[in-house]
C-alpha cells in the first residue's frame, strides 16, 4: 500500500510539474491542480498509512485509530487551494481577455502586440 | 534601574518627540520653528545636566525595560562618564547648531525639513551613545548612517549632494552591516548582549578564538564611520552638504561614532597585538595622508574635510596605543577638536554665506572686511595648528608625547617621526586656512560684497572660540569632565593632570619642529601645489563610482537570466532549487532502518491506482485538448477520493470529492471563454529538459514519501484523540480539531477563502470595465452553444433534487461533530446544489430567486464564527473556547449542543458564500458575452406545445 502511495505521489508531482511549466495559462493551473493532489496526498500520508481506523471514536470500547491532524490539515488545504485555483483561473482568464492570447512567457509578447483600442 | 534612570528614557525620547515639531511649526514662520527645534534639546541637555554630579563623582546611571528578551534585545540606556561626554556634546553643539542654521539656511530652503532631520540625528546620535543594549545601539547606528544621507542630500537640487549622500551611506551602511556580524559574535561569547555584561568580560572575548573576526568586523563598521583610510573618501564628498551639517555631523558628532564606539570597547577589544597594529597603523595613516591631501585643497570645506579626516585618524592612533594615558589624551582631544573644528565649519560657512565663495584661491584680505570672523577663524585655526595657550596644543603635545615612546614592529622612530609629519602638516593647512583666506591684499573681484554677518550666525563659533581659549589658559577647568570620561573608557581610577607646562620634553622639540616646518612648507607652497597638481593620483569617488557600477551590472545581469519575465523559467529554477536542497539534506544524514511493515494492497484499490495513474498520464500527454484534459483531471480527483476512502479518512473524501465537483465547474466555465485547444509550441529540447525537471522532481518527493512511510513517527494526536469528546464534545476527532482544537486555524482559513471569492468577485467587475468587456461582446460563441440549453429532464430533476440535496446538506452539517461531515463539507454540498440550478434552469432564472447576496453569506459566516469564538470570553475563557452541553426534548433522541456547532456553521456560510460568488463571478461574463437569459425556466413552455396540438387537431 505504501508503494501505491508513494508512486501516486510520485506521478501526481511528475505531471503537475511538467504542465507547470508550459507555455500557456490553462496547462498551467491544470498543472497547479495536479501539484495540490500531489501536496495534499503528501500531507495526509505524513500521519502514516492505517486502513479501518478512521479517526471516529467508538462507542464500543477501545480501538486504534489513524492520526487525525494530517486529515484536519489536508480538509482545510484542499478547500483552501480550491480557493486558490480559482483566483488563478479568474487571474489567468482576465488576462487572457486583456491581451487575446494565453501565453504566460511575456518575453515574446511584442508591444506591437498590446492592446489594441 | 538606578537613580534618575528614568531620565535616560526621556532624554533618548526627547528629540525623536521633537522631530515632528519642526514641520509643523515652520508654518508659523522661521523663527518660530527654530525655537520648536531648540526647545526639545535644551529640554534634553537640562535633564542631562541634572545627571551630571552623579556622573561626574564616576556613578553609572542605568534604566532597563524588556522589549524583546527572546532575542535578547531591551530598551535599556545607561550613561557613564564617555556616555556623558558624548550626549553632551551633542546636544550642546546641537542647539549652536539650530542657532547657526537658522541664520545660515535661505528663504527657499524648505527649514522645516531641515530641521526634522536634524532632530532625528541628534536622537539617534543620543541613542548609540547612551545605548546599553548592543542590538539597540546597532539600531541607532543605522539611524544615523539614514539621517545623515537626509541631511546630506538635503539640497535635492544639486547633483554634488545627492551623489554624496549616497556614497556615505553605502559606506557606513555596509561598514554597519559588517559591525552587525561583529557585534553579535560578542554577544554570543558573552552570552549577554548587555554592554555593562560585555565590559566585564574582556579577559573572555581576548582568549576567543572568535575575537580576531570580531574585532575586524567591528572595526570595519568604526573606520568606515569616522572615515578612516581607506574608506576616508566619502567624508569630502559629503561636504556637498550645507554647512551646519558639515559642522555638526562631520566634525562633531556622527564621524566621531566610530571613535566612540573604539572607545567603549577599549576595555574589551584593546590590548592585543592585533588592535594595536590594525589601529594604530590605520590611525597613523589616516592622519598623515588627511593632512597632506587638506594641505592642497582650495575648497576651504574639503580642507576642514581632510583636516577632520587627519584628526580622526589622531585619535583613533591614540586609541590604537592601548595605553592609558593615551587614552586620556584621545578624550581629551575630542573635546578639543570638537570646539575649534566646529568653530572652523562655521567660519567657512560665514565667509561662504557673505563672499558666495568657498574657494581659496579667489579670497584673501577678508580680515579687515570680516574682523570678527577673522578673528574666531584665527583663533580656532591656531589652535587646531596646537599654538600655545589654545586647548589644541594641550591634546597634540599630550598624543606627541605618547607618541614619542611608542615602538611600532620594533622601530623606536616610526611612529614619533611620522606623528610629527602629521602635525607639521596640520600646522600648515591650519596656517594656509588663516594667511590665504584673511592675509593678503584687499581684492576687488570678490563675488559679493564680504561683511560680517549678524550676530546670530557668529554667536555660535565665538561660544565655540571662548571655550577654545578658556580650556587652552585653564586646562584644569576640563579636567572633571576628561577625568569621567577617561575612567569610563578605561574602567581603571585614573587621576589625569591636564597642565599647560611639561617641561622641555621630546613633545615639545616635535611640536617646535612641526610649527616652524609648517610655516615653511606653507611658505613654499605655491610651487608645491603646482607639483601637487601634475602628479597622478588615484581619485576615490572614480573607484568607488566604477565599484558601484560593476555591482550594479552583476545584479542586473542576475536578475535578468534568472527573471526574464518568462515565468516557466522561475517555476524551473524553484522546482531545481527545492529538488537540489532535498538532495543535499539527504545526502547529509542518510536514512535509519525502516520500522513499518507494508499493508496489503487489495485488488479494488491497485484497479483504482492503475486507473489514476493513466489518467495522469493521459493529461500529461493530451492536455492540449483542454476539454479531454479536464474530465481526465476528474477521473484523478474521483481516484483519490476513493483512495481517502479507503485509508481511513472519510472527512477528506467528502471534501474531496464536493470540490472536485466544483473545481471541474469552474474550469469548465472558464474554459468556455478560451481556446479549446493548446497549441504545440514547446521545441523537444524544451520538453525534454521539462521532463527531466518533472522526472527528477516526482521521483525525489515520491522516495521522500516512501522513505517517511516506512518510518514511525512521534505524534501529538494522541491528546486530540484523548480529549476529543471530553473536551471538544465530538467524537469526529478531525471536526472537532477543525472547529476546536485548531479552530483559529479554520477561523483564519475560511477569512481566506472569503476573500479569495471577493478577489474573484473584484477581478470580474474590473474586467467588465475595461477593454476586455469589449472584445467579450464581440466575440462569437454561437457556434459551442447547444440548441437545447436547458433540457426538460435535466430542469425536472434537479428541482426535485433540490430540497432532498439540502436536508442531505443539513445532515451532513448537523452529524459532523460526531460523523464525518461538517460545516466544509456541507457547505460544497450545498453550493453544488445551487449549482445545478444555475446550469438546469439558467443565470437570470436561479438569481431571480436568490435571497440573498453571497457577500453578505461570506461576511456573516466570517461574523458567526468569529462572535462564537469572542463569546468564550463571556465566561472568562479564551478565545474560540467551546461549550457544550446535551439536550433531551421528549420527542428526539437526546442530542448534544456546541458552540462548535455554531462555529461550524460560520464556516458553513462562508464556504458556501465563496464558492457561489467565485462561480456567480465566472457566469456573470458570461452574461456579459451575449448569453441570453431565458425568464422562463425553460427555453419553450411544453404545456402550451400540447395545447398548440391541440388546436391543431
Amino acid at each position: 500500500m505504501e508503494m501505491i502511495v508513494a508512486s501516486t505521489i510520485a506521478v501526481l508531482t511528475a505531471g503537475g510539474v511538467y504542465l507547470l511549466l508550459r507555455l500557456r495559462t490553462f496547462p498551467v493551473i491544470l498543472g497547479l491542480a495536479l501539484l495540490s493532489y500531489a501536496v495534499n496526498v503528501f500531507l495526509f500520508a505524513s500521519g502514516r498509512l492505517a486502513i479501518d481506523q478512521s479517526p471516529i471514536l467508538s462507542r464500543y470500547g477501545e480501538a486504534t485509530y489513524t492520526d487525525p491532524l494530517p486529515q484536519a490539515l489536508v480538509l482545510t488545504a484542499i478547500v483552501i487551494s480550491f480557493g486558490m485555483t480559482a483566483v488563478l483561473v479568474m487571474i489567468g482568464l482576465g488576462a487572457f481577455l486583456e491581451a487575446e492570447t494565453d501565453q504566460i512567457d511575456i518575453e515574446q509578447q511584442d508591444d506591437e502586440k498590446g492592446p489594441q483600442a | 534601574m538606578t537613580d534618575g534612570g528614568h531620565l535616560l528614557f526621556y532624554i533618548a525620547l526627547l528629540p525623536f518627540v521633537g522631530a515632528l515639531l519642526p514641520g509643523l511649526m515652520i508654518r508659523a514662520g522661521r523663527n518660530a520653528c527654530a525655537i520648536f527645534t531648540a526647545v526639545p534639546t535644551i529640554l534634553a541637555l537640562i535633564l542631562l545636566m541634572t545627571l551630571a554630579p552623579a556622573v561626574l563623582r564616576g556613578e553609572v546611571i542605568q534604566a532597563e525595560v524588556d522589549w524583546l528578551p527572546q532575542l535578547g534585545l531591551s530598551a535599556s540606556f545607561f550613561l557613564d562618564g564617555l556616555g556623558f561626554l558624548f550626549a553632551g556634546m551633542i546636544l550642546g553643539v546641537g542647539l549652536l547648531i539650530t542657532l547657526y542654521a537658522r541664520f545660515y539656511l535661505s528663504g527657499e530652503d524648505p527649514m522645516g525639513q531641515f530641521y526634522t532631520y536634524l532632530l532625528m540625528f541628534q536622537g539617534a546620535m543620543l541613542g548609540i551613545v547612551i545605548s546599553d543594549n548592543i542590538l539597540l545601539l546597532l539600531v541607532f547606528w543605522e539611524l544615523t548612517s539614514l539621517s545623515s544621507f537626509l541631511l546630506i542630500g538635503y539640497w535635492k537640487h544639486l547633483p554634488e549632494g545627492r551623489q554624496g549622500a549616497r556614497m556615505a551611506l553605502a559606506v557606513t551602511g555596509s561598514g554597519g552591516l559588517a559591525m552587525i556580524g561583529g557585534m553579535l559574535i560578542l554577544g554570543n561569547i558573552v552570552g549577554s548582549y548587555n554592554l555593562t555584561d560585555i565590559l566585564q568580560a574582556g579577559d573572555a572575548i581576548r582568549a576567543s578564538e572568535w575575537y580576531l573576526p570580531a574585532l575586524i568586523l567591528i572595526l570595519l563598521g568604526a573606520f568606515t564611520k569616522s572615515a578612516q583610510f581607506p574608506f576616508h573618501f566619502w567624508l569630502p564628498h559629503a561636504m556637498a552638504a550645507p554647512t551646519p551639517v558639515s559642522a555638526y555631523l562631520h566634525s562633531a558628532t556622527m564621524v566621531k561614532a566610530g571613535v566612540f564606539l573604539m572607545a567603549r570597547m577599549w576595555p574589551v577589544l584593546a590590548g592585543t597585538d592585533a588592535w594595536f597594529y590594525i589601529v594604530t597603523t590605520t590611525g597613523l595613516v589616516t592622519m598623515v595622508l588627511g593632512a597632506l591631501i587638506a594641505l592642497f585643497k582650495d575648497d576651504l570645506k574639503a580642507l576642514l574635510a581632510f583636516s577632520t579626516v587627519s584628526h580622526l585618524g589622531l585619535l583613533t592612533m591614540l586609541l590604537g596605543f592601548g595605553t592609558t594615558a593615551a587614552a586620556v589624551a584621545a578624550i581629551f582631544h575630542i573635546i578639543n577638536h570638537l570646539t575649534f573644528k566646529a568653530a572652523l565649519f562655521m567660519t567657512a560657512g560665514i565667509v561662504d554665506h557673505e563672499t558666495h565663495t568657498r574657494d581659496i584661491k579667489r579670497l584673501g584680505g577678508l580680515r579687515h572686511l570680516m574682523p570678527i570672523t577673522f578673528a574666531i577663524g584665527t583663533l580656532a585655526a591656531l589652535s587646531m595648528a596646537g599654538i600655545p595657550l589654545l586647548n589644541g596644543f594641550l591634546s597634540k603635545e599630550m598624543m606627541l608625547e605618547e607618541a614619542s615612546h611608542t615602538d611600532w614592529l620594533g622601530s623606536h622612530y616610526a611612529v614619533p617621526v611620522a606623528a610629527t609629519i602629521g602635525a607639521l602638516l596640520s600646522v600648515a593647512y591650519s596656517f594656509r586656512f588663516v594667511v590665504h583666506v584673511f592675509f593678503g591684499p584687499k581684492r576687488d573681484d570678490y563675488p559679493a560684497a564680504p561683511h560680517d554677518p549678524p550676530f546670530g550666525m557668529w554667536a555660535a563659533p565665538a561660544l565655540l572660540v571662548v571655550l577654545v581659549v578658556v580650556i587652552g589658559v585653564a586646562p584644569f577647568l576640563a579636567e572633571g569632565l576628561v577625568t569621567a570620561a577617561a575612567n569610563a573608557v578605561t574602567g581603571a581610577d585614573l587621576h589625569p593632570h591636564l597642565k599647560l607646562w611639561h617641561g622641555v620634553t621630546p613633545a615639545l622639540w616635535m611640536s617646535i619642529i612641526a610649527v616652524v616646518g609648517g610655516a615653511v612648507l606653507l611658505s613654499l607652497h605655491g610651487p608645491l601645489a603646482r607639483v601637487w597638481n601634475v602628479a597622478p593620483r588615484p581619485e576615490a569617488k572614480a573607484i568607488f563610482d566604477r565599484l558601484v557600477a560593476a555591482l550594479a551590472s552583476l545584479a542586473r545581469g542576475i536578475t535578468e537570466t534568472s527573471h526574464n519575465g518568462a515565468i516557466s523559467r522561475y517555476l524551473a529554477i524553484l522546482t531545481v532549487t527545492s529538488v537540489v536542497l532535498g538532495w543535499i539534506a539527504y545526502s547529509g544524514s542518510g536514512l535509519s532502518a525502516p520500522t513499518r511493515g507494508l499493508l496489503p494492497v487489495p485488488p479494488v484499490i491497485a484497479v483504482v491506482w492503475v486507473m489514476l495513474i493513466v489518467a495522469t498520464a493521459s493529461v500529461v500527454i493530451m492536455h492540449h485538448h483542454r476539454f479531454r484534459a479536464l474530465v481526465l483531471i476528474g477521473i484523478i480527483g474521483l481516484s483519490i477520493s476513493a483512495g481517502f476512502a479507503y485509508l481511513s479518512a472519510p472527512d477528506l473524501a467528502l471534501t474531496q470529492i464536493s470540490v472536485e465537483t466544483v473545481t471541474i465547474m469552474l474550469l469548465l466555465l472558464a474554459l468556455h471563454f478560451m481556446p479549446k485547444i493548446t497549441p504545440r509550441e514547446s521545441p523537444i529540447g524544451l520538453k525534454l529538459r521539462d521532463g527531466f525537471i518533472a522526472l527528477t522532481a516526482g521521483s525525489g518527493v515520491g522516495a521522500l514519501a516512501y522513505a517517511f512511510l516506512m518510518r514511525d513517527i512521534e505524534t501529538i494526536s494522541d491528546y486530540h484523540i484523548e480529549n476529543s469528546y471530553e473536551g471538544g464534545g465530538g467524537t469526529n476527532v478531525v471536526n472537532v480539531i477543525l472547529v476546536d482544537f485548531r479552530g483559529y486555524d479554520t477561523y483564519g482559513e475560511i477569512i481566506v477563502l472569503g476573500i479569495a471569492g471577493l478577489v474573484i468577485y473584484a477581478l470580474m467587475h474590473a474586467l467588465l470595465d475595461g477593454p476586455a468587456a469589449r472584445r467579450l461582446r464581440n466575440m462569437d460563441y454561437s457556434q459551442d452553444r447547444s440548441r437545447d440549453r436547458h433540457p426538460l429532464m435535466m430542469v425536472v430533476v434537479t428541482r426535485v433534487l433540490m430540497p432532498i440535496v439540502v436536508v442531505v446538506g443539513i445532515y451532513i452539517f448537523l452529524r459532523g461533530h460526531n460523523e464525518p461531515g461538517g460545516g466544509f463539507v456541507a457547505g460544497l454540498v450545498i453550493a453544488i446544489a445551487l449549482l445545478m440550478q444555475y446550469m438546469a434552469s439558467g443565470f437570470a432564472w436561479t438569481q431571480e430567486r436568490k435571497k440573498i447576496e453571497y457577500h453578505t453569506m461570506i461576511g456573516l459566516g466570517v461574523v458567526i464564527a468569529g462572535l462564537t469564538g469572542a463569546g468564550a470570553w463571556l465566561a472568562g475563557q479564551p478565545f474560540l473556547t467551546s461549550a457544550y452541553t446535551y439536550v433531551h426534548l421528549p420527542p428526539i433522541e437526546e442530542f448534544e449542543l456546541a458552540t462548535a456547532m455554531l462555529f461550524d456553521l460560520g464556516v458553513f456560510l462562508t464556504v458556501l458564500g465563496a464558492v457561489m460568488l467565485m462561480l456567480y463571478s465566472l457566469s456573470r461574463i458570461a452574461r456579459f458575452a451575449g448569453a441570453t437569459v431565458n425568464v422562463e425556466p425553460m427555453d419553450y413552455d411544453p404545456g402550451e406545445q400540447v395545447t398548440d396540438a391541440k388546436t391543431e387537431t
